[in-house]
Order: structure tokens, then C-alpha cells, then sequence
């Protein structure tokens, strides 16, 4: 926990501006807050790059614009491969002290843009890849993803007599993206904003590749109430359904490890998405999480 | 520190479009404040300066004030309620927009 703690940011040292600001993202939405608060850390020097989804969707609506930073929208499955321009471009410019970001959500990281994603990796890019993850395909009407929990209904995973909604378990793309080597990835939720910033800020000096994949809730696509949005990404770590780690120099790094996980049917209860779980579809949840928390806590502590 | 709206003249004829797909940053013309039922409202005396609800605020409407209080731009906010659930002290409370006048 207290490995690179050293890049700790208090909220009263983060710069006043704000540079997502009069977005028209849904009250109460959790990837706004990723965003708004990556920004923040990495300043206005920044060339944010987006692929189509809420967070491009919601800000650039002319003649709206919500970034008051530089930012771009590319191609959906492009992000990976428009940051790795973007960076190039401006050094050929000759510019200095700059941040390149990418802010692509599950669908965008997961599935349609894992290629340019891999791609940019493997080339050392000096890039930040967010992926804000709320679980769904949501700026098109929540549509099953790679990174949809098992037992979500979603538009595309319903859930009925014979399926509990989503019948996969999230991608492990945290690990995937560590398996390239890459120079630095880490997980953080919107429930743990202090987490976020210091992994933000330690980003912000990695040279080469970062990966940070942030739990983001989405109360439309969740069925929760706008005010749990970051009680809920909290409960998600507290229960083991998600988990905050670091890779770096071939090593995975667990930053917390609860004593004992807080209840899952207390976070499912609180989601639409989740209502019509029977029992035997929470012990499916909880077995997975256990699986996985028995391997982290082996190799990863 | 933050954009500020600004007046919008609706382009007449093609040539008052920008002649790209680039536009500036930060370029506000309208605002979120009757997406509102409820309003947060903060208590100045129960408030500590914590900064929680400025740190999630998932619209960046709060700001901190001279006095380390927190203060919310109204024309911004929707009320989603975070703030006000947020805060362990409850220094945040939501109000109806309607009751305002009472
Ligand atoms: C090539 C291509 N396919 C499909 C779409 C339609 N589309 C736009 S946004 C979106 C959903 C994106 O989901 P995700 O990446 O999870 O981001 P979220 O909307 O959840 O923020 C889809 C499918 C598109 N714009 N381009
Ligand atoms: S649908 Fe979800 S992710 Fe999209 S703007 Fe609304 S709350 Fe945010
Ligand atoms: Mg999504």
C-alpha cells in the first residue's frame, strides 16, 4: 500500500480550473468524474483523445464544447492508434511538458479498440490510456461488453427464465494490458478517489505506456440512484467484485486487501441491472470472486 | 476557474461556420441548471473545508471559498445528490427546487 506513495495528492493541492466543465452527461454520472479528475491532475497541457461514446457524446455537442483542454474524437476502435499520433506529432513539433490521453470506455478498450490499444503498448508510446469502466456499451443503450459482470441484464443480456442476464465474467484486461510488459498499469474506482490521484500522478511521470482502468458507475445503465454513483464503485472494491492494483517492472501489487469483503447482495441490491438475481446467480458472482482473490492474494501481496 | 458561458450567434449563411471540424475549447453556450429537482444547499457552519464533495462532484460545480467553505455554481449543478450523500458531516442538504421560496 504505502509502495510509491510518494505521488499523494491532497484534493486542496489540485488546481482550481476546471477543464471538463457543462458537459451534458446524465446527473450523477461516474466516468464524468474520471475524467474531470484526470484532467486535473495532468493540467492543461493535455491532448485528450476519444473514441465514440458517452464521454466524447456528452462534450462535444456544437457548439458546445466541453473540454476546455485540447481534445479530439477518433475513430471508434482508433484511441490507441490516435494517441501514438497525437504524442508523435507533438514531439516533431518540438513541444515540451505535455500529457497525451486517451479516455475510452469498456466497449472501447475491451472489445472494438483492444487492437490499436495492444498496437500502441508494444510500440513504448509515451501515452496515458484511461479506460473508464461502467460496464456496457451505455452512450448506445447498454449493450453487453467484454467487461459486463456476470448476471448483468443488459439490452443485449437479458434476463429471463433461463439466463441470468450476462452469462461471461468480466475480461481480465488489467492483466492482459500488464502481460505486454507495459511500463506501468493500474486499476482504481471512483469510490477511491485519493487511489486515482496518486495513480494519476504517478502516470503522469512514467515514461513510455500507462494503462489505468477506473471503475466508473453509470446510474442509466445501472438502474441506481444518482447519489450512489461513487458509494457504489466503493462497495464494488469493498465486496472483491473489483480490486484496486498496480503493475510495474514485472510485478503486480495488490494496494488493498480487505480483512473481510463487505456484502456482494448489499452492492447488487442497490443496481436495477441486478434485480431479478437468484440465489444460485450470487453464488456463481461469489465463487468467481473468491477464484480470483485467491490468485491475487497469492502472487500479488 | 472555470469556462464561461457565452452569447451565440447562429450562423446565417456557410461562411460564418468554422471552415474545420476544429473548434475551441471550453466554448459554453447554454447550461445544465434546469436539469434540477433538488438543489444541494450548504451549511457554511457544519462544512469543514474536507473538500470530499468538491473532490466528486461529477460536474466540477464546487469550488472552495476564501474562508476553506465550499460554494456550488448553480448553473451548473443538476443535482444529482453525491455531494449531499458524500459528505460525512452532512453540511449538504438537498432541497426542492419548487420550496425554495418557503
Ligand atoms: C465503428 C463503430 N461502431 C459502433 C459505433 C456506435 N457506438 C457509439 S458509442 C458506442 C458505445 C461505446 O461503449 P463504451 O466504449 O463502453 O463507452 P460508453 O458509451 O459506455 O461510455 C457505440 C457502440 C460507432 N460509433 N462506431
Ligand atoms: S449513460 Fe451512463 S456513462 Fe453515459 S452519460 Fe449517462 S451516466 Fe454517464
Ligand atoms: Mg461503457
Amino acid at each position: 500500500m504505502t509502495r510509491m506513495s510518494n505521488y499523494n495528492i491532497r484534493p486542496k493541492d489540485l488546481t482550481d480550473q476546471e477543464f471538463f466543465y457543462g458537459h451534458k452527461a446524465c446527473a450523477g454520472c461516474g466516468a464524468t468524474i474520471a475524467v474531470r479528475l484526470a484532467l486535473k491532475v495532468l493540467g492543461e497541457r493535455t491532448f485528450s483523445v476519444l473514441p465514440a461514446n458517452c464521454m466524447s457524446a456528452v462534450s462535444f455537442i456544437y457548439p458546445q464544447m466541453a473540454f476546455a483542454t485540447n481534445a479530439m474524437i477518433a475513430p471508434f476502435p482508433a484511441t490507441g492508434a490516435m494517441l501514438s499520433g497525437v504524442a508523435a506529432g507533438a514531439k516533431a513539433l518540438g513541444l515540451k511538458d505535455f500529457q497525451t490521453v486517451g479516455f475510452a470506455g469498456d466497449g472501447g478498450t475491451a472489445d472494438i479498440g483492444f487492437q490499436a490499444l495492444s498496437g500502441a503498448i508494444d510500440r513504448g508510446d509515451d501515452i496515458l490510456y484511461i479506460c473508464y469502466d461502467n460496464e456496457a456499451y451505455m452512450n448506445t443503450g447498454i449493450q453487453k461488453s467484454g467487461l459486463t459482470p456476470y448476471g448483468t441484464k443488459t439490452t443485449t443480456s437479458p434476463a429471463g427464465e433461463n439466463l441470468p442476464g450476462s452469462v461471461k465474467h468480466k475480461k481480465n484486461m488489467f492483466e492482459i494490458v500488464a502481460a505486454h510488459g507495459i511500463a506501468y498499469a493500474a486499476t482504481a474506482s471512483i469510490g477511491y478517489p485519493n487511489d486515482f490521484l496518486r495513480k494519476l500522478n504517478k502516470a503522469k511521470s512514467v515514461r513510455g505506456p500507462v494503462y489505468l482502468h477506473i471503475l466508473a458507475s453509470c446510474p442509466t445503465g445501472w438502474g441506481s440512484k444518482t447519489e450512489l454513483s461513487v458509494e457504489l464503485a466503493k462497495d464494488a472494491v469493498d465486496s472483491g467484485l473489483w480490486y484496486l492494483a498496480e503493475y510495474e517492472n514485472d510485478e503486480f501489487k495488490l494496494n488493498v486487501n480487505p480483512k473481510e469483503f463487505a456484502s456482494v447482495e448489499n452492492y447488487l441490491s442497490k443496481q436495477g441491472r441486478f434485480k431479478h438475481l437468484k440465489e444460485e446467480d450470487i453464488n456463481v458472482i461469489i465463487e468467481h470472486r473468491d477464484k480470483k482473490w485467491e490468485k491475487m492474494r497469492k502472487t500479488w501481496l | 476557474m472555470r469556462p464561461k458561458v457565452r452569447a451565440y450567434k447562429r450562423p446565417d449563411k456557410i461562411s460564418d461556420y468554422p471552415s474545420t471540424p476544429a473548434f475551441e475549447s471550453g466554448h459554453l453556450v447554454s447550461k445544465n441548471a434546469g436539469w434540477r429537482t433538488f438543489k444541494p444547499v450548504v451549511d457554511p457552519e457544519k462544512c469543514v473545508g474536507c473538500l470530499r464533495c468538491y473532490l466528486v462532484c461529477p460536474d466540477g460545480v464546487i469550488s472552495r471559498t476564501e474562508d476553506n467553505k465550499v460554494e456550488i455554481d448553480y448553473d451548473f449543478c443538476k443535482g444529482c445528490g453525491i455531494c449531499a450523500h458524500e459528505c460525512k458531516l452532512d453540511a449538504i442538504t438537498m432541497k426542492k427546487e419548487a420550496d425554495e421560496d418557503e
